[in-house]
């Protein structure tokens, strides 16, 4: 190993979760066996034919730096890192186009999504990645109250760039937000009370021993 | 004809004072004239959408909706569940069938729903409105309520990805699927027998995190519109309708524009038709004014 190859390795590996080193230690280079075993769907992989039909497919397509087609032929020639750090499956608008067209039935959008979740429980997802953030809290959002509030949802958003971009935004936002409010279909007291659903405790519960589950089942590849 | 009832599973848009609050409106307007009622699933909760995916795993997303349709099985018992919004359906349906067809995932749902005292058994079918429409009454038995046809009213049917990707309507194409086109013409209006955006996608969640991208994509779906000659664009998605209506000035400046296209639900053309005032058929939660719309609901 020659020298200037070390920072970048220790700040490399400062950066990856534990979860993530136990993966690298567990499946070596076996990356396509590792999607296999923990990516939602991720044994469809194999199936992929090449043909190519649903990197034509994505409505952000252009925004893809590797379409799914390509996604699947990196997983199999074993690049980990470039597929789990990659923002193209955040691109993902879930439009379904492709899982009716595969020519294999695969059902490439939960691929996706699979992926997505996957590289960001390793703390592989790109940090700043909009729509990474949007999810994350939306998830936040709903599973704290089991309902999603718009308000507090769009709020948080238009903020996550940082205060200044925020303030940008927001009021790039106001027109937009005053007519929701207008026509009643936003409230402004959504901030202060949103009722949500009231079995919440039932849903923390619910999710937790949801998570419970699937961490055991992990655990056993 | 008697009472149709369903187990309704209503999604946080329709929520009182939410983007959506104004289908709901038309959807109750609308099922008042056709005898149908909808039993809302008690304390429901949110399907997790398309985006809930990067927080939660395959299980924790998927109990989520196994709580409702778990809640529904036990109390409204031998109903079809029927959600409004596409996300909500697609969800929960996919939900039905992936815990059906997998014996171990099933098994570690009930697990789950089992600490907070429900079991689920995939014994109710999940179904969009449109499909109780067309299924339950087919288009003849719609037209018959039909008080004020919609006449020289031309409407884009805006059908998007989410109702009609991956289950599909009635059997359609994906490509070009016509029940919306056909709804409409119940109704007594005109469709757009060529509008070539009608199952382009909106870019869904991703029009919050990827505004410019996204709002590419609409200006594309209501200048075919324009191109065409509609007065009006219809659409079965709350995605849909808030997506290309609520962003149309900033679309404008964008792209220096001049686009003042309103954008309802197939339901708010069903409630006019069918005889509906202007507030009842949800009108006054529009955004940019439907005003052909309105003047046959003042009639
Ligand atoms: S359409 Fe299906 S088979 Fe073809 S490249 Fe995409 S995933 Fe592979
Ligand atoms: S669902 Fe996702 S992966 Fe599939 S075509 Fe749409 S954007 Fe592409
Ligand atoms: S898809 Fe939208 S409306 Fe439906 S439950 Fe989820 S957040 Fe709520």
């Amino acid at each position: 190993m020659n020298d200037t190859s070390k920072p970048i390795d220790a700040i490399r590996k400062m950066s990856m979760s534990a979860g993530n080193t136990a993966m690298i230690e567990r499946y070596r280079n076996h990356f396509l066996k590792e999607v296999t075993d923990n990516v939602e769907e991720g044994e469809w992989v194999n199936m992929c034919m090449q043909c190519g039909v649903c990197a034509g497919s994505c409505p952000l397509g252009n925004a893809w730096a590797h379409p799914p087609q390509e996604i699947f032929m990196m997983i199999r020639a074993g690049k980990r890192e470039e597929v789990l750090t990659s923002d193209s499956m955040w691109m993902c608008t879930s439009c379904y186009n492709c899982i009716v067209r595969c020519p294999r039935k695969l059902p490439i959008t939960h691929i996706m999504h699979g992926l997505a979740r996957y590289a960001e429980r390793l703390g592989l997802a790109p940090k700043n990645q909009p729509t990474r953030k949007f999810a994350m809290m939306f998830w936040d959002n709903i599973t704290k109250t089991g309902r999603a509030n718009e308000v507090t949802l769009g709020i948080r958003l238009y903020f996550m760039h940082g205060f200044v971009n925020g303030i940008k935004t927001a009021l790039k936002m106001l027109p937009v937000g005053l007519s929701m409010i207008k026509t009643k279909r936003m409230s402004p007291l959504g901030l202060v009370a949103h009722s949500g659903c009231k079995g919440k405790n039932d849903i923390t519960k619910l999710l937790k021993k949801a998570r419970e589950i699937e961490e055991a089942r992990m655990k056993k590849y | 004809m008697a009472k149709k009832q369903y187990s309704f599973y209503p999604g946080c848009s329709s929520e009182k004072n939410a983007s959506a609050s104004n289908y709901m409106t038309s959807v109750h307007a609308m099922c008042d004239v056709l005898d149908v009622q909808l039993n809302e699933i008690p304390d429901w909760n949110c399907c997790g959408a398309s985006v809930g995916y990067a927080g939660g795993g395959e299980l924790e997303r998927l109990i989520l909706s196994a709580r409702n349709l778990a809640i529904s099985e036990q109390e409204h018992k031998g109903q079809d569940v029927v959600a409004t919004c596409a996300a909500c359906w697609l969800a929960t349906r996919e939900t039905k069938e992936r815990l059906e067809s997998d014996n171990q995932l099933m098994r570690d749902a009930n697990q789950a729903l089992a600490e907070i005292g429900l079991k689920y058994e995939a014994k109710q079918n999940v179904r969009h409105m449109v499909e109780v429409l067309i299924e339950d009454f087919g288009y003849d038995k719609l037209g018959e309520k039909v008080k004020k046809p919609l006449e020289g009213l031309k409407v884009a049917g805006y059908v998007g990805c989410q109702t009609n990707r991956p289950f599909g309507i009635d059997g359609e194409s994906y490509e070009n699927p016509k029940y919306l086109d056909k709804l409409v013409e119940t109704m007594g209006a005109e469709p757009l027998g060529n509008y070539d955006k009608k199952v382009q996608c909106c870019g869904g969640a991703l029009a919050f995190s990827e505004p410019e991208k996204s709002q590419a994509m609409i200006k594309d779906i209501i200048e075919s519109a324009y191109d065409h000659g509609a007065d009006i664009i219809a659409t079965p998605c709350p995605v849909c309708q808030m997506n290309v209506e609520i962003y149309q000035d900033q679309i404008n400046k964008t792209y220096s524009k001049n686009f003042k296209m309103p954008v309802v639900y197939y339901s708010t053309l069903m409630s006019v038709a069918y005889g509906k005032g202007h507030r009842e058929s949800g009108l006054d939660g529009q955004i940019i004014p439907a005003t052909k719309l309105e003047k046959f609901a003042a009639k």
